[in-house]
């Protein structure tokens, strides 16, 4: 009777619907995008049926060399530089939430969080001028660079919060018995810490795959990534072919969320 | 021995761990970004770069019209600062329209059972995983004036000719919105859930009204998570780029495609760009520290 009445004043009248429509608005344009890639018309506007043409398009058509070699520029950087930041992120993380305070401990995190705090337009003009300054030539490495910068806070956050969760009497009781520190960490932390390291992974490689206005600055001439390539391919306006991409993008996406999504969920019901 | 200092297994190692988060940050962000400062102040270059000597001309043709040959008497410019206000009152709307639609969203999504909770937050979060440029572009798609919505609002008989709605104002706020509305439902979701209900309760038992309650008990004590939700959707709003240059067009310039024109091409102006980034970062900057300080006040009292 009591759970009741607390259930009735927890609600709001309009609130359900309120939430209704954030999803509506979120996924509306998605699911719109991912119809149309289906549509056999060349005009992007009218319905001609079901067809899998812009998909045969992406793949074998006559920009798919430039979108393969774009597409393997942007999974190649993204996996390298998501694995360098986790990896720094990780070191990051154990020697912030495994030390007692320090003087340094709060400017020690705001230089981590500090790629989150900068716009990331102001990020790419400094880089940019960074790296033609000390005559770095513009491409690949500075791409990559650039990436694993801004990855770091994001592997980071979701490692540092694993980490906290977990009683530091583990690695001290492996310690006790012996254990070198590489041990305690390798055979004790590092298990315990797994979920919070592959979130912490897969928000990288998101994150870098996800990367326009950074990349754009920093590339050069000559070599693109699949955000540039899109962006650079609407600039003539949208074609049915970038929304198969697109399609093929969100899929990823959300295979990458799933699995993450259930990688935590793990993590959760051990403890 | 060791059990004595508690949480410091690793403290020894604590530089080394950190070490190269510090060099990779420190050498790759924080000196790229003392060199913008440095460009800021040095002289254009005609075919886009710098010439090294020291000269006020950014700031100066940021701030100060001189006329054509600039030896007229200094007026203010106006161009810039209202690039600068415009991407403000966007942000600013933007940030509004996503606590408008968030707050409650996030309230409703905390006040589920566990598991329908988890589905929900799962469901917020898959778009900021897509692609923001793809979310931009189909967007973009969405409301062109040939685009899906207006075929079918046509179709339907609510209008008879296509709402104007791409390259508007209220486009690049929907942009925007759409772009970060998940940065708005996590934080303020984070602090509904940790708020106890029992003080509703209480409210209720002293004969407050639902939205009373709502206003005067539950709004001050998740406070903390809708200034955070605000502060993560307004910074990157303020530096956009995606939004404004896809679904604005040219006439709704924000400050992101005004530095990003200084970069491109010959036609460009580096230290105009980096004195644009400078202001910009410096915006930012002021309302974090804001933030931090509203933060501290919030721990004292508590």
């Amino acid at each position: 009777m009591k759970e009741k009445a607390l259930d009735q004043i927890k609600r709001y009248p309009g609130f359900f619907p309120m939430a209704v429509l954030c999803l509506f608005l979120l996924y509306t344009p998605l699911i719109i995008v991912m119809i149309y890639s289906f549509n056999d018309s060349p005009s992007i506007t009218r319905w001609g049926g079901f067809s899998l043409r812009w998909y045969e398009d992406v793949f074998f058509g006559l920009e798919a060399t430039k979108l393969r070699k774009a597409a393997w520029n942007s999974v190649t950087i993204a996996t390298m530089a998501a694995i360098c930041a986790t990896v720094i992120a990780t070191a990051a993380a154990v020697g912030m939430v495994r030390s007692a305070a320090w003087r340094g401990k709060t400017a020690s995190f705001a230089i981590l969080s500090l790629p989150i705090m900068v716009p990331e337009i102001v990020t790419a003009v400094a880089t940019l001028i960074f790296f033609s300054t000390i005559g770095f030539k513009a491409g690949y490495a500075t791409i990559l660079i650039a990436h694993i910068v801004f990855c770091i806070p994001f592997a980071y956050l979701p490692i540092a919060a694993r980490l906290e969760g977990i009683d530091s009497n583990y690695e001290q009781a492996a310690l006790d018995l012996y254990a070198s520190r590489w041990q305690a960490f390798k055979r004790v932390l590092l298990p315990l810490l797994a979920p919070g390291i592959i979130s912490g992974f897969l928000l990288a490689f998101i994150i870098s795959l996800d990367d326009f206005i950074i990349t754009n600055f920093v590339k050069g001439a000559g070599i693109e990534t699949l955000p540039t390539a899109i962006f650079g391919a609407i600039r003539q306006g949208i074609k049915p072919n970038i929304m198969a991409i697109s399609t093929l993008m969100l899929l990823v996406s959300i295979l990458f969320v799933t699995v993450s999504y259930f990688v935590g969920r793990m993590g959760e019901t051990k403890k | 021995m060791s059990g004595l200092v508690e949480k410091s297994s690793f403290g020894g190692l604590r530089k080394p761990l950190l070490m190269p988060a510090w060099v990779m940050i420190g050498f790759f962000l924080i000196i790229p970004v003392l060199t913008m400062l440095v460009y800021s102040f040095l002289t254009k270059e005609f075919r886009g770069g710098v010439i090294w000597e020291f000269s006020l001309a950014a700031y100066d043709q940021f701030f100060f019209d001189r006329g054509l040959f600039g030896d007229e008497p200094p007026k203010i410019e106006w161009t810039y600062i209202n690039i600068f206000w415009r991407s403000i009152v966007q942000a600013f709307v933007a940030t509004i329209i996503c606590l408008v639609i968030g707050f409650p969203t996030a309230y409703f999504i905390a006040t589920r059972s566990a598991n329908t909770r988890n589905i929900w937050l799962f469901l917020i979060t898959v778009p900021y995983w897509v692609n923001l440029l793809i979310r931009t572009v189909s967007m973009k798609f969405l409301i062109r004036d040939s685009g899906p919505l207006n075929h079918w609002l046509m179709q339907a008989g609510f209008i008879d000719s296509p709402i104007h709605l791409i390259n508007t104002n209220f486009a690049v706020q929907l942009g925007l919105f759409y772009s970060y509305l998940p940065f708005m439902v996590l934080p303020i979701y984070a602090s509904v859930e940790r708020y106890n209900f029992s003080l509703s309760e209480a409210s209720a038992d002293l004969y407050a009204g639902r939205w009373t309650t709502l206003r005067r008990i539950v709004l001050p004590a998740v406070k903390p998570g809708i200034i955070a939700g605000c502060i993560l959707v307004f910074v990157p709003s303020l530096g956009a780029f995606l939004a404004p240059d896809l679904l604005g067009g040219a006439k709704n310039f924000m400050i992101g495609t005004l530095i990003e024109e200084q970069f491109k091409g010959a036609s460009g102006n580096w230290p105009f760009g980096a004195a644009a980034s400078m202001l910009l970062l410096s915006l930012v900057l002021v309302v974090l520290l804001f933030y931090a300080r509203s933060q501290s006040k919030q721990a004292l009292h508590h």
